[in-house]
């Protein structure tokens, strides 16, 4: 592992819950490490595995899906629907060799930008020690 | 259609998008962390940006005048703004693009403030690579963005308000006279709230049953209100002039409109339970009114503690009842209302300091809590208004009051509950009123007398009434076994001493918690609750009574801890919200729905029983989607395993190339 290696993080917000707790985090000044390349999404039931498995054969170190809190969703369940997916996600990374930490799903809440901050910082030092993505290189010229 | 959108500028979207990108410094808070000057070289660089500046405010005037002359003059279609949040000037910009005839959907934001240059102050290197790559997402986003239609829904005039407290009858009382229809839902068998409770107000004296009485039968009366009480609010589904509310009304078994009040039913009813409304000081027989002036003016039949509700156990109180009013036959009821607007008044739950161990709250007969002591003070309270110890009914000397029971501690609640410090100083009040040569000692951690004419009561409650503000936490507490009196030791900090007092009666200034509800109503309509537990308003300061979901508002202590002034001010606020969507009669909904790509869909099903809104169908083996019933989430096309649902304004190719762009470094 070369010694400045910066994880590269792309995370999907949904518009409610975790863009808002990311908002607050902001408003509070709370500080977290800039490594984390955030993505909008109404829901977090929006995130087709297909856009994690993008993201990490494109070369991101870690994909963070954050969403609300169970019983707290926008859309009722929506958050449950990516709960269930991103868990056979999870198994399918690790059947391919890959570390399926790099792939982390967080409740937080719009009131939550402590917990955002601290998740950022917990998931970018989790990356940091599992080092660079392996499929990086080969995958940006497919 | 409106003729807005009518109007705007069919531009040729399969031409090459002409992006222009504005920067925002807003003032030092983002152009103090990074170079903006460095971002803008850097993002006039990239494909297809035709434009791209610089300004100190771009949400300013001059600022939005600066995109409008470019969109005119460059024949931009695409328009980036790069500064704070969405949730802040997303409308603002929109309604720019408007003005210019571009669809407001041709634009997208660059959060670099809250997610960006105010949480990394200390690396502004990383900041500005990341401003960088935040610019190009957005960019990668703003090529693929589609012209969206908005979808127009009738407003109708009624409104629905949960929680009968002052706030709730204030929204009610305003919406009313406006002439909107209001629906005001109350939980327990009377409205009033916690207001009634309370025997007088800080700082004017004010008795409170005298001000909120008037108020409450003037809110029972008006022709423009429906009064349901003894209900909760079960289910809410739909949207803003479009709500579909489950109402459960529990079984009074005292008919409204016969029960005269007569009181002749509590005489002989044999069950005593606390009185809820004396914050348990006395008892009340199972069948019951609150208080004498509740509202309506009728008994209630509490069926968890009636002997039966059946001859076979009892029904004393039926064969009293010369109006024949009572009646047993009575189940849970369901009533069913459309709504436009809903107001949330849920108010708060005294903090409950049966935890707080140095206290010995419910161990020591003689540690009250502070609504207690108002309900002793109140006239009509469990002892007429005469203080008594509640452990040998004799008069006491010398009463001390801890502050900050529940409140500014970081094992309970970190918040400050805003009322505690007014209320002590004015209980104390009273109480040298009523007797002069009582004690009142008060200890503190700060004063906070913050509001209009409170500093100048809490120096004369000092000076004129002799009261003795100590700042220092109680220590410990301990009763003697024989004579039920409380030792208090504390520390002065002001004199850097230890303080030992001996008090009659320990009065425990509990703080302001969520109420009970408050869950149970954020499940039912989908608003968020802050990390304090409390209602999250839209924008702390400028949109302090709306909540995220439009035509839902927030006000009162459901929404934090409050004072009576503060809860009828948002309580008005939130009545002219609701006021101001629904006198258009019409309002305009995010076209964020998603559509079937018919060619691609297989039929196969598969999103029908996810979608949470149950808005698809299948109809002759294709998915179909209810417009009017889709919110947008989007869960239905990330299952689609053809593609062919459609996310409207967050469609896979504009999700995928922003990733593509996040990662092509």
């Amino acid at each position: 592992m070369p010694e400045t290696f910066e994880p590269y993080v792309v995370g999907f917000l949904c518009n409610w819950c975790g863009y808002a707790g990311a908002d607050l985090a902001g408003t509070s000044r709370i500080q977290y490490p800039p490594n984390l390349r955030a993505i909008r999404l109404m829901c977090s039931g929006r995130v087709d595995p297909t856009f994690i498995l993008t993201a990490l054969k494109r070369g991101a170190d870690g994909v963070l899906v954050v969403g609300c809190h169970p019983g707290d969703c926008h859309y009722i369940n929506g958050n449950l629907r990516t709960e269930r997916r991103i868990v056979f996600l999870k198994k399918m990374l690790s059947d391919l060799g890959l570390d399926y930490r790099r792939v982390r799903l967080e409740w937080i809440s719009a009131g939550e930008g402590e917990k955002f901050a601290t998740v950022v910082k917990e998931f970018v030092e989790e990356i940091r020690e599992l080092g660079p993505n392996p499929i990086e290189g080969n995958a940006n010229e497919t | 259609m409106s003729t807005l959108e009518n109007s705007w500028r069919r531009s040729d979207l399969k031409s090459e998008p002409k992006v222009g990108v504005y920067i925002c410094h807003c003032g030092t808070n983002i152009a103090g962390v990074i170079d903006v000057e460095a971002l803008r070289a850097y993002t006039e660089g990239l494909p297809n940006v035709a434009v791209a500046k610089t300004y100190t405010y771009m949400c300013s005037e001059p600022g939005q005048q600066l995109i409008k002359k470019d969109i005119r003059e460059k024949k931009l279609n695409r328009i980036i703004v790069a500064a704070c949040t969405p949730s802040l000037h997303e409308p603002t910009f929109r309604k720019v693009l408007e003005e210019e005839s571009l669809s407001p959907y041709l634009f997208e934001m660059a959060n670099i403030r809250e997610q960006n240059t105010w949480v990394h102050i200390q690396t502004p290197k990383e900041a500005l690579e990341l401003a960088k790559d935040q610019v190009r997402i957005a960019l990668a986003r703003a090529e693929k963005l589609e012209e969206l239609h908005p979808k127009e829904v009738k407003i109708g005039r009624n409104a629905l308000i949960i929680g009968g407290g002052i706030a709730g009858i204030s929204a009610a009382l305003d919406l009313a006279n406006a002439g909107f229809n209001v629906h005001l839902i109350e939980k327990s068998p009377t409205i009033g709230g916690r207001m009634a409770q309370l025997d007088k107000t800080f700082p004017t004296m004010d008795c409170s049953s005298c001000i909120l009485t008037p108020k409450m039968v003037e809110a029972g009366r008006h022709p423009n209100i429906k009064l349901i009480t003894y209900a909760e609010v079960k289910d809410v589904k739909g949207y803003i002039g479009n709500f579909k509310v489950k109402v459960l009304k529990k079984p009074r078994y005292v008919d409204e409109k016969k029960c005269t009040g007569c009181d002749e039913c509590t005489k002989v009813c044999p069950v005593e339970v606390p009185d809820e409304f004396n914050a348990g000081l006395s008892w009340r027989k199972a069948i019951y009114i609150p208080f004498p002036q509740a509202v309506p003016p009728a008994y209630v039949l509490d069926d968890k503690n009636c002997l039966g509700l059946t001859p076979l156990a009892c029904a004393k109180c039926k064969e009293v009842c010369e109006p024949e009013a009572i009646s047993y036959d009575q189940y849970p009821t369901e009533i069913n209302l459309d709504v436009d607007t809903i107001i949330v008044a849920s108010g708060y739950e005294p903090y409950n300091p049966v935890f707080d161990e140095e206290y010995n709250y419910g161990v020591y007969k003689n540690v009250l809590t502070a609504l207690e002591m108002e309900r002793m003070l109140n006239a009509a309270g469990p002892t007429s208004g005469r203080i008594v110890r509640p452990s040998d009914l004799k008069q006491p000397k010398r009463i001390v009051y801890v502050q900050c029971v529940g409140s500014r501690n970081e094992r309970r609640n970190v918040y400050c509950s805003r009322i505690c410090c007014m209320y002590a100083a004015k209980q104390a009040r009273q109480l040298k009123e009523k007797h002069p040569d009582m004690e009142v000692y008060v200890f503190y951690i700060d004063v906070r007398a913050f509001g209009k004419g409170f500093e100048e009561f809490y120096e004369k409650t000092c000076r004129e009434y002799g009261v003795q503000f100590i700042r220092g936490r109680i220590a410990e507490i301990n009763e003697d076994p024989e004579t039920k009196n409380l030792a208090v030791k504390a520390e002065d900090t002001l004199l850097g001493r230890p303080v030992e007092l001996e008090a009659d009666i320990v009065v425990l200034s509990v703080g302001i918690t969520p109420s009970q509800d408050t869950k149970a109503i954020q499940n039912v309509l989908k608003i968020p609750v802050g990390a304090d537990g409390f209602f999250l308003e839209a924008h702390p300061k400028l949109r302090p009574v709306d909540t995220t979901v439009d035509g839902i508002f927030v006000c009162g202590t459901s929404a934090g801890p409050k004072d009576i002034p503060d809860t009828v001010s948002q309580a008005r606020a939130a009545a002219s919200g609701a006021t101001a969507l629904m006198a258009t009669g019409r309002y305009l909904i995010q076209p964020y729905f998603a559509t079937v790509d018919e060619p691609l869909c297989g039929g196969c099903g598969i999103c029908v029983p996810l979608c949470p809104f149950n808005a698809i169908t299948l109809e002759e083996r294709l998915a179909k989607i209810n417009e009017a019933l889709c919110k947008g989430c989007g869960v239905c096309a990330a299952a689609c395993p053809a593609t062919a649902i459609k996310a409207n304004h967050f469609t896979n190719e504009q999700i995928i190339s922003q990733i593509e762009s996040a990662l092509s470094r």
